[in-house]
Order: structure tokens, then sequence, then C-alpha cells
């Protein structure tokens, strides 16, 4: 709470983003020791988390007031005006501070109170285990067992307690492998397909430098292709593009050697780095924040910014990876430098490509929790949780999400949830408000003591779950089973629903969404009401009452179909309500669009000679 | 002639004899536009009976003492027999049905239908046939609705002064605030500015009949520069001193051979399924169709807010008047109308501000986009409406009565059709070729039941308000179901979409049967 001087400022101006005009509401402006707070003069509330801030800035002064614009995570730009200069200057320094904490115990996670007891905070803790999930893929099996070897994180810090590893790999071979892998992140299993006997295994990258080999890491992949019954061959797929990767080898790193490893296929996929990434979406976000963006800048500037290409280029690579395993049997190792972004990708995407469980909402959290949380994603530094280094940062779990969410476009019967799950998901790995994703590995989480003093994220979830469930589902339908996506350029589509989500005026007026969901909703209730009357006829025969009650029965229930048919018509109902990300607005209003500015127009003289005093006015200036 | 006319009784009680193995049906006997319908009584099945009147091919009726009997013989062959109580009930069915089940949709006569609509709103307008014999402007129809207070000796001054005599007449007429939507084609100014007196009667009449001081905005779907030039050759556009009260405004739309080749291009981009994430996204770009889109709906937004916000009169007009003009009308309806987001208003709105409109189809869809002959005339203006259509449908998803299903018939019937509705340039030269009496109208082919599912939205409900869709282009879409449509696989979306209606009906049923 020292960090803040000032918790009330009064006319405060919201600037509309698009508006070229710049409309704006006024209202007050509250700044608590968690959110910041805007409450316009309709008392309609916008609440900014303080760690969901990713920059704030202070514009040059002017006539009206002091500028202040803050950019958020969740992709929420709010750009505000304060009257008076010293109040601006207050906010903006205690955003400043409270934005970006130094310890992890400062997160709002440490304080957050959902008015849960400690066992039930520990339920939640319990929802998802993976030693289940490894069950339920089918290991450890005579083929694959679970590794002790780094029960005290003395082999590699980044990896969790329990790894699956070839049962023919012997402890000193695992030890000698992973002092040939970069940060000590051994060749260990992801998945296991059952049916195909096949594997995924992930890594980092070899440190073999120019000519370096390492016995045992050989032994290691050639236990891993022997764990596999029905094909010898197994696939290295190095997720970087080749010139990174031999650019590697000058620092005593690079990628395996063909010739040193038996029976390995050697394959580049080239995924782009974090660096490239995080600059990508930086020049999408600004094309996207332009006013008075016309279609053809929209384009190049989304050309310009390659993220779709990277987009693509990650959904390919899982592709491979799902062919591998489904067409030529084949197990997959899988790495990229220090396989805890791009190869957290390929294995997580690639699964869901094989396996219907984890496009359920319990199997996604649970995908999650294995290939991203387990497995040391460093959500800690690529989320920006503390004030660190700003380079470490980068959207690579935002691009997994995408690449869902263009699995859903592309088959919308294949997934149990929507896209309000993801984007709610999305939501909360930059929230701090629950423990998951807070920290870079298992270890450091144990050594916060996340179960104890803060909540998992996922029974929350659960506990809404109506909001996130894809009503038109097909968990019956064999086609889905291994989803074929198609990567043809036009398959993808800028993510409105993500980049903009928080932009309304953008967004279509009227939800499907809401409107199937209550009617399913409705149908199971009505058919519910339809068997017990059923069973009460059935009985009242039975008693060989006469008819005179079934009729009054009948009679009874009828006063409830109206209600339930208006409320069907009024769309507006919030039997359903999404968050405000998913609108439900009906009609709209022409001045929450650009065209509306042209209105004024309406009010000029004459049209021609304005647009020719434009053309002067952007000449001499 | 309005088909509910044909319908001259309401109802009857009737018995239905549906030949020797199924038992008859008693209840009551009604007829629509398109069926036969029998409800029978409450203590029996509560299912409708129902027979489309087209599927009649002849009829026959008997009366004796008070009650008569009507014999139906249909195209598939069945036999209906229906005993009917009341001489004067029988008698009136059999000639509803007499008149209905000939009546397809060559009956529609948009002019007179949609002029009926206007004198139940407001006694400004008149229906005037001064282009009775198609003299004064070839590409007009037979009749047209114009302000009441202008003769047809005036309009025929006005058409003079028009190109193609192309002269103002009432596109849309909005009752809320009682503004109107005219269209007309450039004024014939000239280099020598020339003037005609009738001309600015029209547009002044314009403002009088809709209210005392209304304003009005002439919307030129050229660039100011270019209707400046248009003088040279003859046309221009108005000057402000002769027309006081209307104001001019410039939303140059793209037309002609930059738009068919934006068409091309960007057909041709779609074709190609190997090209990488940057070229197809530098292709979607510099091919510009969504920049089209985005010019149209904005333009078209701004003649809807003109009427409904600034209580406006709007006269659209370019230079003939038969193509952006056309596509900036028809959008604005669809904004602010909404009947014409209905399946029957929808249809009838192509009907008459596309196909009577004087839309030159027999040009502008000769070619589509893989012809190597250089284009002359052909320009996909009617696809660029579909297309905007599309993403008010996208963004209104529960406010147009018709599916995508809809869009993409008329997108192949403008281009190829087995049925006559597209055919030829103009209403002349369909009374020349003889298209009412020689082909099938498109509608009567469309609204077959078993089409139903295929064209309509399942989720449509009623929305009574004026549909603002914006047209940023992080909103547009590319209408992949159109130009995708042979190159993407189409199933998984099409199972999704008749999960949908399966969910819809059902829910129907469900809460029939509650």
């Amino acid at each position: 709470m020292e960090h803040i001087r000032t918790t009330k400022v009064e006319q405060v101006k919201l600037l509309d983003r698009f508006s070229t005009n710049n409309k704006s509401l006024t209202g007050t402006l509250y700044l608590t020791a968690t959110h910041l707070l805007f409450i316009d003069s309709h008392q309609k509330e916008t609440w900014i988390l303080h760690h969901h801030i990713a920059s704030v800035e202070k514009l040059a002064l002017t006539t009206s007031g002091c500028p202040l614009v803050i950019q958020c995570k969740n992709f929420r730009i709010v750009h505000f005006i304060v009257p008076r200069e010293r109040d601006c200057h207050d906010i903006y320094n205690s955003l400043l501070q409270l934005s970006k904490q130094a310890k992890y115990e400062d997160l709002y996670a440490f304080s957050y109170n959902p008015k849960q007891n400690d066992s039930e905070r520990l339920q939640g803790w319990q929802l998802i285990d993976l030693a289940e999930e490894y069950k339920r893929m089918g290991v450890p099996n005579s083929n694959w067992q679970l590794s002790d070897a780094n029960r005290e994180y003395k082999i590699c810090e980044t990896y969790p307690r329990e790894l699956y590893v070839p049962r023919i790999a012997s402890k000193p071979i695992i030890v000698g492998s992973s002092k040939f892998r970069s940060k000590g992140r051994f060749p260990v299993l992801s998945y296991y397909h059952q049916d195909k006997e096949a594997a995924i295994c992930r890594c980092s990258q070899p440190l073999s430098g120019f000519s370096a080999r390492c016995l045992e890491d050989e032994h290691l992949l050639q236990a891993i292709s022997k764990a596999n019954p029905v094909n010898r061959y197994m696939y290295v797929m190095d997720t970087r593009p080749k010139l990174n990767a031999m650019a590697n080898r000058a620092a005593g790193k690079g990628y395996e050697n063909e010739d040193n490893y038996s029976n390995i296929r050697f394959q580049f996929v080239g995924i782009e780095n974090i660096h490239v990434m995080r600059s990508s979406l930086q020049k999408l976000l600004e094309v996207n924040g332009t006013k008075g963006l016309s279609v053809n800048d929209f384009y190049s500037g989304l050309e310009s910014s390659g993220w779709l290409r990277h987009i693509k280029a990650v959904m390919d690579a899982a592709i491979f990876l799902a062919k591998a395993i489904m067409v030529e049997n084949a197990s997959v190792l899988v790495h990229c430098s220090d396989g805890w972004d791009r190869t957290s990708q390929v294995c997580s995407l690639g699964s869901l490509l094989l396996d219907s469980y984890y496009r359920t909402v319990k199997g996604f959290m649970v995908l999650i929790e294995k290939d991203w949380i387990a497995f040391g994603h460093k959500f800690s530094e690529r989320c920006g949780h503390l004030d660190g280094d700003p380079k470490e940062v980068s959207p690579v779990f935002t691009q997994f999400l995408e690449c869902v969410w263009h699995l859903t476009e592309q088959f919308p019967q294949a997934f149990e949830f929507n896209e309000a799950f993801l984007l709610q998901i999305h939501e909360h790995i930059h929230s701090c408000q629950f423990g998951n994703f807070l920290g870079n590995c298992q270890k450091e989480r144990e050594e916060l003591k996340l179960k104890e003093k803060t909540y998992s994220l996922w029974p929350f979830l659960l506990d809404d779950l109506k909001k996130y469930l894809n009503p038109i589902y097909n968990s019956q339908s064999q086609r889905f089973t291994v989803l074929e996506p198609s990567t043809v350029s036009f398959n993808f589509k800028f993510w409105r629903n993500m980049y903009h989500q928080f932009d309304r005026t953008l967004h279509p007026r009227q939800s499907v969404f809401n409107i199937i969901m209550n009617m399913n909703e409705q149908n199971k209730q009505l058919e519910k009401d339809i068997k017990e009357l059923e069973s009460k006829i059935k009985q009242c025969k039975n008693k060989q009452t006469d008819d005179i009650l079934t009729k009054e029965l009948l009679h009874s229930i009828h006063p409830e179909s109206p209600t339930l048919k208006s409320s069907l018509c009024f769309k507006e109902q919030t039997l359903l309500p999404v968050n405000d990300a998913l609108r439900t607005i009906e009609g709209s209003n022409p001045t929450d669009n650009r065209y509306s500015d042209y209105a004024e127009e309406f009010s000029k003289a004459e049209p021609a000679v304005v647009s020719l005093e434009y053309g002067v006015a952007r000449m001499t200036c | 002639m309005e088909f509910s006319e044909l319908i001259r009784t309401g109802r009857a009680q009737a018995e239905l004899l549906r030949g020797p193995e199924a038992p008859p049906l008693r209840g009551t006997l009604c007829v629509t536009s398109h069926h036969l319908l029998l409800s029978p009584g409450t203590e029996a099945s509560p299912d409708l009976w129902l027979l489309l009147l087209r599927s009649v091919d002849s009829i026959e009726k008997r009366v004796a003492g008070d009650s008569g009997t009507i014999t139906l013989r249909c195209k598939d062959l069945r036999v209906l027999q229906l005993d009917i109580e009341g001489v004067e009930a029988t008698l009136d069915i059999a000639r509803s049905i007499e008149g209905l089940r000939l009546g397809d949709a060559w009956h529609f006569h948009p002019p007179e239908r949609y002029y009926q609509r206007v004198a139940r709103e407001t006694n400004a307008w008149r229906l005037s046939e001064v282009n009775e014999d198609f003299s004064l402007c070839p590409s007009y129809p037979r009749a047209l609705i114009v302000p009441r207070s202008v003769d047809d000796h005036a309009l025929a001054r006005s058409a003079g002064f028009r190109q193609g005599g192309r002269f103002p007449v009432l596109s849309y007429h909005h009752a809320p605030n009682g503004t109107a939507l005219l269209r007309s084609s450039q004024p014939l100014t000239g280099p020598q500015k020339r003037r005609c007196a009738e001309d600015e009667e029209l547009l002044r009449a314009v403002l009088v009949g809709a209210r005392p001081g209304a304003r009005g905005f002439i919307i030129d779907t050229r660039s100011a520069q270019a209707a400046k030039q248009a003088r040279m050759t003859g046309g221009g556009t108005e000057a402000k001193a002769a027309y006081p009260g209307w104001k001019r405004l410039h939303r140059p739309l793209e037309r002609g051979r930059p738009l068919q080749e934006s068409f091309v291009r960007l057909v041709e981009a779609c074709g190609d399924l190997e090209q990488s994430m940057d070229r197809w996204l530098s292709r979607l770009e510099g091919c510009r169709w969504l920049e089209h889109v985005k010019e149209a709906l904005s333009t078209a937004c701004l003649a809807a807010q003109g009427m409904e916000r600034e209580g406006a009169c709007i006269l659209v007009h370019g230079a003939e008047g038969t193509d952006s003009t056309l596509l900036v009308t028809s959008l604005a309806q669809l904004i602010l109308d909404p009947l014409s987001r209905t399946m029957d208003g929808f249809q009838e709105l192509v009907e008459r501000e596309w196909i009577q409109a004087g839309h030159p189809f027999q040009l502008r869809c000769a070619h589509s986009a893989f012809s190597h002959a250089r284009p002359k005339h052909e320009a996909p203006t009617f696809l660029l409406f579909l297309d905007c259509v599309w993403q008010l449908g996208r963004q209104f998803p529960l406010s147009l009565e018709f599916g995508e299903g809809l869009l993409l018939a008329l997108f192949e019937h403008a281009y190829a059709s087995p049925f006559g509705s597209f055919l030829c340039n103009s209403e002349k030269e369909r009374g020349l070729c003889e298209v009412r009496t020689r082909t099938h109208s498109l509608w009567s082919g469309l609204n077959q039941p078993k089409e139903q599912r295929k064209l309509r939205n399942p989720l449509y409900a009623l929305n009574p308000l004026a549909i603002w869709p914006s047209v940023e282009p992080q909103s547009l879409r590319l209408w992949q179901g159109l130009f995708l449509r042979w190159t993407r696989p189409p199933e998984p979306s099409e199972t999704a979409w008749e999960k949908v209606w399966q969910i819809v009906t059902d829910s129907e049923k469900t809460e029939g049967s509650a």
C-alpha cells in the first residue's frame, strides 16, 4: 500500500480507442491495492488488475489534461486523460510500482482469498493428478517405467520429480545423457500412444558442439527406439530453424549427428525463437492499435508482423509429429534449445491432435499441467510476473492457445470447451491470482509452497463449467479421434476475440453461442419434464385413477412452458452470462462505429472543398 | 396482385380422406399463400397436416346440400378428398386453391407490392406508370414510386435530364421517421452546367413530403473529381445552388473493370494451396476485395445513418445508377428495415432493388473470375452485395432469417441458372424475351420446402432494431464459404451446421410436447 499516494481521481476521461474524433467517457478512477478501477457516468465498471498491466505511459500534457496510456497483457488498452498533472503523475508512479513486483510473495495469489478452507484448497490442487494421467496413457508398462533419478531434482532442476523413461535405460545412462543435454534436460516420455505403442519424448539440445559425442545419450535414444516394438526408426525433431541450430554448435551446443545415432531420422521444423515471437506480437499489436486502420494496412501489417506465419509453423510441426506416429508408427523425440518453449508447444499440440481426451475440459487442464507446468515452461519469466529481464518475456503459451483456437475453428465439434475457456486461461496465466502458473519450474513452486499459500485455477474454472462448454461438441464421432487439420495459408485467421477481446465495438453484436447453449439446456430440462410427466401418467394409470388427474397434471406443468418460451425469445438473458469478453448486445449503436465519424460530414458545408482543405493541410504540415 | 388477396377464406371445418389405408382426419382447414393446412382437434394427434399448394395438379369441386367436397389430384399422383361444411366455404376454398396453386413467384410485382406497403405508411408518394412502355427509361420497370405532388409530365422532363432516363425514384421509405431513400443516375449538367427545373422540383417535393424543414443528402458514389470530370462527357453532379436543402457527399466506390480485376485476383489467390503465409496475406491485401467490402458497407451505413439519425432524405447515385447505387440502397435497407431481413423480404429486396431496378445482370455476370476473355462489362457488383450481406449476417447471426446457403444460391444463379429470374438486363428486355412465360422463377425454385434447411438460419429471431455493423478491418472476414468453397474440406462446418439445426428442431419439439 505504500505505493499508493492517490486513491481516487474524479473527472477522468476514458478515450475510445478507435474513434478518430476522440470520443470519451467521463468518470472516476480508483486505485486499490490490487486493481485500477474506472467507473464511468453510466456506472459501468472497468477493472484492471495491476498484474495485467504490461506498460504505463504518460504522454505530453494537453489542454484537456494529462494522458495516461495503459497496455495490458490481456490486450486491453486504455487511454485515460487525467485533469491534473499531479494526479496523473501519482497514479503513473503507483502503477509502475504495483505492476512490477520484485518478490513472488507480493503477487496477488498470495493474498487472494476465495473463502475456501484448507481441505478444499488441497482438494483443488489434487484435481489434476499426473500419475493418474500416465496411467491413462498406459504407462508404466513392459517398455516404459517410472524413473526415480530426478526424485530430489538432482539431475535436472527444471524437470518434475516423476519422469518416465524406457525400461532398459539404466540410471548411469540417464545421468550420462543428462550431462550431455542443455540444463540437464535429457530425453523423457511426454506422451505414450497406446494403440501404436509409439512415444513422444522431449529433451533439450545436445551439447555436441562440432564433434562431441556421448555414448550414454546415444544409448538412451536407442532405448527409446527399442521401446517401440513396431518401428525401430525414430524421428528426432529439432523445432528450430536449421541456421539457429548450427549457430548453437559454435557455443558447444547444437543438434544430433545422424551418423552417431543409429536408427534416427533427423528433422528441422523451423519455429523461430522467443525473441522473434515477442517482436512479432509487438508488431501485430502496433498495427491493430492504429486509429482509422485501412483494410490494406491491416493485411500488410498482419503480413509483416509474421504472426500467422509463426502460428502456422507451430501447427505444421505438430502435424508432422502426429503423422509420424499415426502413419509411420514411429516414436518421436522433440527438442529445441532448452526444451521448454517450442518443445512444449509441439509436444502438447501433437498430443492434442492424437488424443481426443485432451480436447475435453479436464483433459486440456491435464495437458497444460503436464507439458507446460510440470516440464518447466518458464511461466513467470515468459509472462513477466516479476520485474525481471524483459527479453525473457515471450508469448509462447499464447501461441499454443491460438493454435488450439485455430483447431476449434476447423473442427467445431471436436472440442468440449469453447473459445471463452481459452481466453479465460490466457487471462489467468498473467493474472497471478492463482498459483498454477507462478514460478518457472516445479522445484521453484515447491519452494514457494504454492499449494499451501495459493489456490489452483482449475476448480474455479470447473465451477463455472457451463460458460466454457461447446454446445455442439460431439464426443462420439469416430472421425474426430485424430485431427488432421489443413494448414493451407488461408485457414489461418486473425484471432480477433483474443487480441481485441476488450474492444467491444469490433465484435459481432449477437452471440450464437449463448442461444444454442440455452436451447440445449432447455431441451434437456424439458425432456426431463416430459419423462417425469410420462412416469406420473403411468403411475396414475396403474392406480386406475381417472384421467382427470392426468389432465390436471398436464395443466399443472403447462404454465411452465410459456415462461421458458419467452425466456428463449429474449436474447439478453442472463442465464449464461459469459464474462464480458463474450458480448451479447442486441442491435448496436451507430456511434460505436467508425463510420459515425463521417456523420460530422453531414454538418459540414461542401465536402468537396473540405477534402481539398485536408489535402492542403497535410501538405503544409 | 398481392398474394394474400387470393386467399378468400380464413378457415373452415373439414374432413380429409386420404385414401383407403389412412384414417380420415377431422379439423380446421386453412389456406395460406403456399400451403393447405389441416389442424386436427385437440384430442387427436397433435400433428398438422400440410400440403404444398404447388403440388396440386387439378382440383374438382362438388356441392350437395349445405356441405361440399373438393377433390385434389396432386403431382405426386396422390388423390385427396376434402369434405367441407358450408357451401360458401367450399367454393371459397376451392377458388383460393385454384388461384394459389398456379401462383408462383412470377406473380410478384414488386413495384406495386412495395407501393402498397409505402401507401400504408404515408400519403406522400404515388405509383406512376409513366414508364409503362419503357419509353422514358429503358432500364426502369413499368411502375415507379414518385412524390405525389410531381406529375408524369415533370417526371418525363426529369428523366430527360438524367443519364439513361433514370430520374430519382423511391427506393425505401423509412416509416419510423418518414424519411426516404431515393436513387437515380447522374444529372446531365454537362460542361455548361445545365439545370432542369422539374428535376429540382422533384427533389424539393421529396423534402416537403418528408416533413417541413427536412434536409437531404446526395451521396455520389464517385469521387468529387470523377464527378467533375463527368461533366466533360455530358454528365456531372447536382449544383449546390440549384437544389436548396440538399447537400452532396462523395463516397467513391470501386466499380467496373477494377472491381472485376479485384475479384479475379482474389479467386486466383484462393486457388493456390501451396503459397506461404506471407504470400497469401500480401495477395489478400493486393486484391483489395475486402477494402471494397468495407467501403460499400460504410457508405450504406452512412446513408442509413443519415436517415435514422439525422432524419434526412437520401438520394444515391453514381454515373449510370445501376451498380454501386443499388449496392448502397439495398444494403442501407437491410441495415434499417427488419422486414428486408426475412426470407421473403430479402427475396423481394433482391427482386426490387436489383432485378427490377435494372442491374444489367446479363452484362455484369457474363463471365466470372476464370474467363480468359477480356472483360468488357463484367463486374461482380452483385457478388459484392452478397458478400456485404454475409458480413452483416456474421456480425448479427440471429437477425437474418436466411443463411449463407441462400447467398451462395443467389451467387450461383446470378451467373448461371436454370431459372429465368436473372436473365436479361432490364424489365424491358425481359418483356421482349417473354422471360415470364417461357422460364421459371428462381424464387419458386428456392422456396421448395426441401430447400429450406439449406437456406434458412435456424437461429433467426426478429430483431426490430437497425443493425449497425462494425467496418473495422479486424471485423471483416474473407467469405470462406464462397471463395474457398471448393478448396477447403466443407465437412466439419457442415456437420456443425446440421448439429445446430438439430438442437433448434429438438428445442421446438420438446417445447411442443411439454
